[in-house]
């Protein structure tokens, strides 16, 4: 979800957010319950937009061109035999009927069937959900070793010749096409350098280091332009506290710049930081449909690729469902998170 | 108008960005590069030295060089990468033009109706919250498979896609004023709320839709170039710098030029769009300006 800056007007109250924590009363600290009533209504809330977007993606369906019967059969089949798995299949009962029984379905996990994998729709993607869990995790590794530091750095060191260096580096990070750098990337490291595999993927089964040697260019070129992306923020949200008259009460007392900049002033950024975090988890999902084509991983994102080209709906209907599912519940657990770690929000 | 608004004179939003060229190092290396863009664009005719789509199998995978007949060599099919990539330009800012005004005027009215009508917002917004939940290129993507390989197709996905994120800014923008002082005071004295709303609230959207639509635009050249590059973008037939790319993959090491020529084209039209919006916002938003 997108935070305000702080100090910028909360939309619907009309007063300045601030997000550092001085202020609160400690002895006002909330209990468990008011946590789990937190998570209550932001679950709540959830629901009705996972409706829309299941919504959706059954429309998705009913938009595309051409009987879905009939993509299923090939051009050869019979009219009598189209007509029969149209039947079969539910399409002549009313939209709202087949919408209940979709919906229905996919609450209990059953997405249908894959029109040219031969299998269902749930077990296809379980198959390849691996190379992008794997993928994913790898790159948000990338981008928070790599952002987080250089955001932090950045601002500590305003003004200088490495802020300017680092955000000039950022914004090209952030310019660059995933593809474009993952290419280059191949060029270097596998075609020139012939240090990593070109393409494809190995298993954590074929072992951890053949695993590693496979991902880690995908994760690289996934991660950087979050790296920048985070860099950027954390530099801005720190250079916000930085600036505060916490932090310059703190610095006044003497207290040590390590533990102003890292207890201090980092603990309160850490709200908006924790933001952009759990977008950038979200962004990689759909990065991922991009990394996994460049290097032939067999993942979820290239599963959607595949139907797309072969018009494969339930197969495109399932995942890009399950994508926008996980979209979500990694932003709910985001929001879990912060309220676990700021009073405020929970209390709000 | 009342003498005291007369009295306060505050320069206009032109004048600020006109003076901002002169002090804003971002917002002038990143018109120059997007004027270079532009001009490859509009001149196409005069600059391309050969056809973008005649294909010449007798040379193919020419090395680049400067004098030699092919600036920045051939790719796969014979073609001239130099011509292909100028080409190029006019597909990227056609789409990037095209989705960013679009975006602008559709999420704009989604804005300004879900920030000043509670009774519609809540509404718009959970649909809103349920578009943003597709990553964006998986949401393109699936509009691509419904409707077709086709240019139109490609500003429709990309302008649904990003629609979401400028009707929130504009929202929070006008949920912001519409508790400011100067719309209670216009409120108070019995202007309309069409008046309140296009001749009080709108101005004060401006500079956040101005910012967040040369990221639109950014991000519309971005998702064309990424359409093309899966194939579920531009047709084959037509030049586009994601297609050259997608296609530049098989000669990776025979030939990298194909891919590395297109690819600097993109990235430093992006990187010119990133640069402009940066440089708008540290004008525009005084509050972020010294950061």
């Amino acid at each position: 979800m997108e935070q305000p800056a702080c100090g910028a007007m909360h939309p619907r109250a009309g007063v300045p957010i601030h997000y550092s924590t001085h202020g609160t009363n400690r002895h006002e600290r909330v209990g468990g319950n008011r946590v789990a009533s937190y998570i209550l209504r932001r679950l709540i809330a959830t629901i009705p937009v996972m409706l829309l977007v299941a919504t959706g993606v059954f429309l998705l369906l009913k938009l595309t061109p051409g009987d879905p019967a009939g993509i299923l059969l090939g051009p050869d089949a019979s009219e009598e035999r189209r007509l029969e798995l149209r039947e079969e299949l539910g399409l002549n009962d009313s939209i709202i009927e087949q919408y209940v029984t979709w919906l229905g379905n996919a609450a209990k996990g059953d997405l249908g069937d894959s029109i040219f994998l031969n299998q269902s729709v749930t077990s296809s993607l379980v198959e390849r959900a691996e190379p992008t869990l794997m993928l994913t995790f790898f790159s948000t590794l990338v981008a928070l070793v790599v952002g987080l530091p250089l955001g932090i750095y950045a601002a500590r060191k305003r003004g200088s010749w490495f802020d300017a260096g680092a955000m000039a580096i950022a914004i090209v990070g952030i310019s660059m096409p995933t593809f474009w750098l993952g290419l280059n990337l191949i060029l270097i490291f596998a075609v020139k350098l012939r240090m990593l595999p070109v393409a494809g993927y190995a298993s954590l089964s074929d072992g951890l280091w053949e695993s590693l040697r496979y991902i880690i260019l995908p994760a690289v070129t996934l991660g950087v332009a979050q790296a920048a992306l985070l860099a950027r923020m954390t530099r801005s949200m720190m250079l916000e506290v930085l600036s505060s008259d916490y932090v310059r009460t703190a610095r006044a007392k003497g207290v040590g710049e390590y533990r102003v900049v890292m207890a201090h002033a980092f603990r309160n950024a850490l709200m908006p930081i924790l933001n952009v975090v759990g977008l950038t988890i979200a962004a990689l999902l759909g990065g991922a449909v991009v990394t996994e084509q460049i290097f032939n991983i067999p993942g979820i994102g290239r599963l959607l690729i595949q139907a797309v080209g072969r018009r494969d709906v339930p197969l495109v209907q399932g995942t890009v469902l399950v994508i926008a599912t996980v979209y979500v519940v990694v932003n709910l657990v985001v929001d879990i998170l912060a309220a676990a770690l700021d009073p405020r929000i929970r209390r709000g | 108008m009342t003498l005291g608004e007369r009295s306060v004179e505050r320069p206009t939003v032109s004048t600020r960005i006109l003076r901002a060229f002169s002090r804003n190092r971002n917002l002038l290396v990143g018109h120059v590069l997007i004027a270079i863009v532009i001009v490859a664009a509009l001149a196409a005719p005069l600059i391309m030295t050969h056809s973008p789509t005649a294909q010449n199998p007798s040379d193919r995978l020419l090395a680049p060089g400067f004098g030699s007949e092919h600036v920045f060599g051939t790719d796969g099919q014979g073609r001239d990468v130099f011509s292909r990539t100028i080409k190029g330009s006019q597909l990227s800012l056609l789409v990037g033009i095209s989705v960013s005004m679009l975006t602008m005027a559709v999420g704009g009215l989604i804005g300004l109706i879900s920030g000043f009508m509670p009774r519609v917002d809540s509404i718009i917004m959970r649909i809103m919250d349920a578009m943003m939940a597709f990553p964006s290129i998986v949401l393109a993507i699936g509009i691509m498979a419904v409707r077709g390989a086709d240019i139109t197709n490609v500003i429709i996905a990309l302008t649904v896609v990003n629609t979401p994120r400028m009707a929130r800014v504009v929202r929070s923008v006008v949920l912001g004023t519409s508790q400011a002082q100067f719309v209670e005071a216009a409120e108070s004295i019995g202007s309309s709320t069409s008046r309140i709303l296009f001749r009080h609230i709108t101005p004060n959207c401006l500079s956040p839709v101005i910012v967040q639509t040369s990221f639109v635009f950014a991000e519309a050249v971005l998702g064309e170039a990424t359409l093309s590059f899966l194939g579920a973008g531009a047709p084959p037939d037509i030049p586009s710098w994601g297609g050259m790319l997608s296609e530049s993959r098989v000669f990776l090491s025979q030939a990298p030029w194909t891919m590395l020529v297109p690819g600097a084209a993109l990235t430093i039209t992006v990187f010119a769009l990133n640069l402009i919006g940066d440089g708008i916002r540290d004008v525009l938003d005084p509050r972020l300006r010294h950061r």
